[in-house]
Parts: C-alpha cells; sequence; structure tokens
C-alpha cells in the first residue's frame, strides 16, 4: 500500500486523531496525537490489511522555537513490505508519551535510548533508564540548549590546551568571539 | 539465604574447602567491558546459577562519542570523516548510507560510473567484514587456526582498499553527488585476480571450519530466534536472514546499481540444527561473501566506460529547513539507517542513525535466558556485534 492509502485507513479509523499527511517534500508523514499512539499503533500491527510488523526507527527532533519536541516513529511492514511514518508532536517542557514496547519489542532499547539522549518519558516503559551515559549524568545531550557539565566525578570533560594558556575550551570560545567583536568594533 | 562464607585457611584440607564455599544462591557476575570475545567495550551483568545463566543484561556506552550531536554541528560534507567512525569495520556503508541521505534531501544525481565504484568499494568491504566476523566467532569458539586465515584474506582486501582511498580502517571515500577517487589504473585486474584466489579460499575455508564437525555440534542448536521474534526485535541482515526472512534491502528495496544486479540471498534452513540458530547465523556469512565475489564480477564486467566521479554538486550545500530524508542501505551488519532533518544554515538540525548493533543488543537479555556462560560469549559472536556501531 502507498502512504496515501495507509494514511486514509488510519483516518477512516481514528478521524481528527491523525492528521493530515504533510507536504511531500521528501518523505511524506502524519501527525499523531499523543494520547492516541498506543490505539494507533496497535492498529497498524492488527490490521490485516496494514500488517505492521516492526518498529524500524524511533527518534525525536527538538524544535526550541516551536517550543517542540518531535517524536517520529518510522514503522515498516515485512509481509506487505510498505512503509509508513508517524510524528507526536510533544510540549517542550515536559515531554511525556505512552510507550509502545507492548507492540513491538525493538522499542524497548529504542525508547531508551531517545529518553537518554532527548529525555522523552515514555509512560508504561518496563525498564526506562539511561542506555548511552551513566545513570547520575545532567542533562540531555541532544537537547538544542544542553550544556555539558564541566566535571563529571572529578574528571573533567573539558580540555585546557597548552599553547592556549591552559584556558578552558568553553571560555577559549567565549574569549575569541569577544575579541572578535573589538576586532569589528 | 546459606550461612555467611568462611575464608578458607592454608591449614585446610582441600575437602574442608570445597565444603565451606559451598554456596548455593545465584551469582551475579560483571562480563566486561575489558572482556576479550565481547567485541568491543560491553559489559555484561551476567546472573547465574552454576554454569547456567539466567538473565545476561547488556550494559552498553561505553564507547558512546556522541556522533549524532556531532552532526548537527558539522557542515553535510564535513561530517563524511565521522560516519567512518560509525562501524570501523565496515566504514565504507556508513558513509554511503550518509551520502545517500543527504543527495536526497538535496536532490543531488549521483553519476552512473561513480555508483559503481561506490558499490566496488562497499561490496569489497563487505567481503572482509565478514572475515572478520566468521575469524572471530571460530576463535571465540575455541577454534584458533581459521582467524589469521580469514585475517591473511582481508589484508589482501585492506591492500586494494588502500591503493583506492589511501586508508585501511576508517576510509572516507565516498562524497556527496560521488567518490573521491576514481579507481587505480589496472584496478580491475587485480580485483579479478583477488576474487579468483579468493572463491578457492572460501572452499578451503568451508572445508576447514563450516562444515567441520566438532564446529557444527558446538553451535547447531544454539540459540535459535524464531522468524517472529526476529522480526518483532527488528534484527537485520544476515541475522534476521539466518532466521529465514527473505529480506535484502539490496533486493528489495533496491538502490545504486543493484537492480542491474543478479545475486542470490542465502537464507538459513537450518541444515545442521534448528532454522536460524548461531550455526545458520555463521553460514549466512560465509554465503554472503561468495555472493559479494559474484556481485563484484558483474560490477567490473559492467562498468562504463566514460570515469565521471563527481556529479553536479553546490558548494555550498543548502537546504530548505526542515526538509527530512530517511535512506536504508544494506550494510555488512544489516538494514542501516540514517534519518536526516535539515537544518536552516549548511548543516543538519537532526541526525540519527538506526544501526545493526544497537537492535541485535536489545535481544541478548531474551535469548540468555537458561543458556550456559559459554553460549552466551557465541551467542555474541553470532550476531556480529560491533561496539562503536551500538553507541554511535
Amino acid at each position: 500500500m502507498t502512504f496515501e492509502e495507509i494514511h486514509q485507513r488510519l483516518a477512516a479509523k481514528f478521524g481528527d486523531r491523525v492528521g493530515p499527511l504533510a507536504p511531500a517534500n521528501k518523505d511524506p508523514w502524519a501527525p499523531v496525537q499523543p494520547a492516541a499512539i498506543l490505539e494507533v499503533c496497535r492498529f497498524l500491527q492488527e490490521d490485516p490489511d496494514l500488517a505492521f510488523d516492526c518498529l524500524m526507527n524511533l527518534s525525536s527532533v527538538d524544535w526550541p522555537k516551536k517550543n517542540q519536541i518531535e517524536v517520529v516513529y518510522h514503522f515498516w511492514s515485512y509481509s506487505k513490505q510498505h512503509s509508513f511514518i508517524a510524528k507526536c508532536l510533544l510540549d517542550r517542557g515536559r515531554p511525556e508519551i505512552a510507550s509502545i514496547e507492548s507492540v513491538w519489542k525493538s522499542a524497548d532499547w529504542l525508547e531508551r535510548e531517545q529518553f537518554d539522549l532527548m529525555g522523552v518519558v515514555f509512560t508504561g516503559h518496563p525498564d526506562l533508564r539511561r542506555i548511552m551515559l551513566p545513570d547520575d549524568w545532567v542533562g540531555n545531550p541532544l537537547r538544542k540548549d544542553y550544556k555539558e557539565q564541566a566535571e563529571w566525578h572529578n574528571i573533567t570533560t573539558t580540555r585546557e590546551s597548552p599553547l592556549d594558556g591552559f584556558v578552558r575550551l568553553d571560555e577559549l570560545v567565549k574569549k575569541k568571539a569577544s575579541e572578535k567583536k573589538e576586532v569589528l568594533q | 539465604m546459606s550461612k555467611p562464607l568462611e575464608i578458607p585457611t592454608m591449614d585446610m584440607t582441600s575437602k574442608e574447602v570445597m565444603r565451606r564455599i559451598e554456596y548455593t544462591g545465584d551469582m551475579l557476575l560483571n562480563m566486561g567491558p575489558q572482556h576479550p570475545s565481547t567485541h568491543g567495550v560491553i559489559n555484561f551483568l551476567v546472573q547465574t546459577d552454576g554454569e547456567v545463566m539466567k538473565r545476561a543484561i547488556p550494559e552498553v556506552g561505553y564507547l558512546h562519542r556522541s556522533l549524532e550531536k556531532i552532526g548537527e554541528r558539522c557542515t553535510y560534507n564535513g561530517y563524511m570523516p565521522y560516519t567512518d567512525r560509525v562501524d570501523y569495520i565496515a566504514a565504507m556503508f556508513a558513509n554511503q548510507g550518509w551520502a545517500m541521505a543527504v543527495e536526497k534531501i538535496a536532490g543531488i544525481q549521483v553519476p552512473k560510473y561513480a555508483e559503481y565504484c561506490r558499490v566496488i568499494a562497499c561490496e569489497l568491504n563487505r567481503i572482509s567484514s565478514h572475515l572478520i566476523s566468521v575469524g572471530t566467532m571460530a576463535m571465540d569458539v575455541g577454534a584458533v587456526t581459521p582467524f589469521p586465515y580469514a585475517l591473511r584474506e582481508r589484508e589482501f582486501i585492506n591492500d586494494l582498499l588502500e591503493e583506492l582511498c589511501g586508508a585501511r580502517l576508517t576510509y572516507n571515500y565516498l562524497r556527496i553527488g560521488g567518490v573521491a577517487f576514481d579507481l587505480p589504473s589496472g584496478y580491475q585486474e587485480k580485483v579479478t585476480t583477488f576474487l579468483d584466489h579468493f572463491e578457492k579460499i572460501l572452499d578451503e575455508f568451508n572445508r576447514l571450519i563450516t562444515y567441520n564437525e566438532i564446529f557444527i555440534r558446538r553451535l547447531a542448536h544454539l540459540a535459535p530466534i524464531p522468524q517472529q521474534m526476529a522480526i518483532d526485535y527488528c534484527l537485520v541482515g544476515p541475522n534476521l536472514r539466518a532466521s529465514g526472512v527473505n529480506f535484502d534491502v539490496r533486493k528489495q528495496l533496491p538502490y545504486s546499481v543493484y537492480p542491474g544486479l543478479q545475486f542470490d540471498i542465502p537464507l538459513g534452513k537450518g541444515e545442521q540444527g534448528t532454522q536460524g540458530d548461531a550455526w545458520d547465523r555463521f553460514w549466512c556469512r560465509v554465503e554472503e561473501m561468495r555472493q559479494s565475489c559474484r556481485i563484484l564480477r558483474q560490477c567490473l564486467a559492467q562498468i562504463p566506460k566514460e570515469h565521471d566521479i563527481m556529479g553536479k554538486v553546490p558548494r555550498k550545500i543548502k537546504v530548505p529547513e526542515g526538509t527530512e530524508g530517511y535512506s536504508r542501505i544494506e550494510s555488512a551488519r544489516g538494514d542501516m539507517q540514517y534519518y536526516v532533518v535539515a537544518g536552516a544554515g549548511e548543516n543538519a538540525h537532526r541526525v540519527k542513525i538506526r544501526t545493526g548493533s544497537f537492535t541485535a543488543m536489545g535481544i541478548i537479555d531474551a535469548l540468555s535466558r537458561g543458556l550456559m556462560i559459554a553460549d552466551l560469549v557465541a551467542l555474541i559472536a553470532s550476531l556480529d556485534v560491533v561496539a562503536p556501531e551500538i553507541d554511535r
């Protein structure tokens, strides 16, 4: 089935909880209301014509200007050989969405990764903890406004170079920027 | 619970010592991160009752280098050398995935000749990656001899790739819109000579290890993955095909010049044991090397005459903000996917790399229940996980 057919199928079943198909720039996608994601996923998996048996990717995109975090789901069906992309738009301040680990097992690690790096909370996930970073790490690195902590258990995360007079790297960037400003003035 | 343990002293008899260290509870062991057979730095928390595991929980992240964050700060071209580090055993595929994703969002056409160069480089890389995989797998279960056999052949491929792009491990050969260098003169003959030699070696390798009685007994029926489970956990590549799922991105969603090439997809049939067991995964890789040889021979015969290695690429690649692209390629470790969202300037707003090893690690917890500790090593090796590809 094509993207449009799958989307029509979903729209007929869920009404306005599945938004219109986004303009086909490269890969079209459909917005889904965050509250309905679990139901939509179940339907995608169980409907015999759709038969999406695999969640192949789950990622999230941070948009500070729009104050949104998008969670992007890429579905794939091995039996029907078709794919579909759904997006959930979450509030950046409190990104929370239902876990779909009960539908596809591959969501387990993929959701943990987004929880760790982007800070999206997947409610109902059986084992939601950091996967890449240490458990006591502060912040979510893939957020656009992320500031790395200066040290972790007395291990510095910045590099001081003897060539720059042992100034910390983040301070050096600031120093160079202000110097550039002075030159311009 | 059992009573607290006494520390055995030197004057005890061995029987007394044995009685004192008798302990009936489960043990929690750390396997890794510096364990030689975990293929990089991965830690397993193993809960065991004697030799039998109740659970093995993978702890990853030791090789996390924030490649996705770096992708947001580099220009599209500038990110290419970093993609080599996604999977250093098969760096060419990570290059190609990135190039294809950016070409998709920027609408760049790649000349036919460059596509052939890409496929030749990738298939050579696939053979060298599978050689590492099957060699180390044999070594992990105790057969050391096949490993130097595999590495000797891999050296020839490294030489060939070095001649092509100057590097032996992190190639940085592909560019957005084409490839960096033309094939050197006489390259076709060299590759053909190597293939003639290598196909004979593959038969020898089969005689040495694949159909070795001891090896089959060690791996047959070991940790079989049923089809449905493999799909549910999103296994990809040879791991998926060993379970009998007929899916190869090169065949089902053909890209580059693969539509014009003839090759078969080896599927696990449970020839020596259960379908989808560790031996099937090993066998799939060996057979894929043979298919790669076939692909290489066809590429060398079909490659166009005009040496056009770069398409028309603007000096600064700029894509409207928010444009999204998704590319899927068949890497040595299976379906590798890049998800790119374009940013306002010359760089991406978000890069997400979905790799085969990451999802393969997710299944180990479920498969390890009831296995022996020694079999965990064989299981990890048979899934062919590479640590940098898990953590990125």
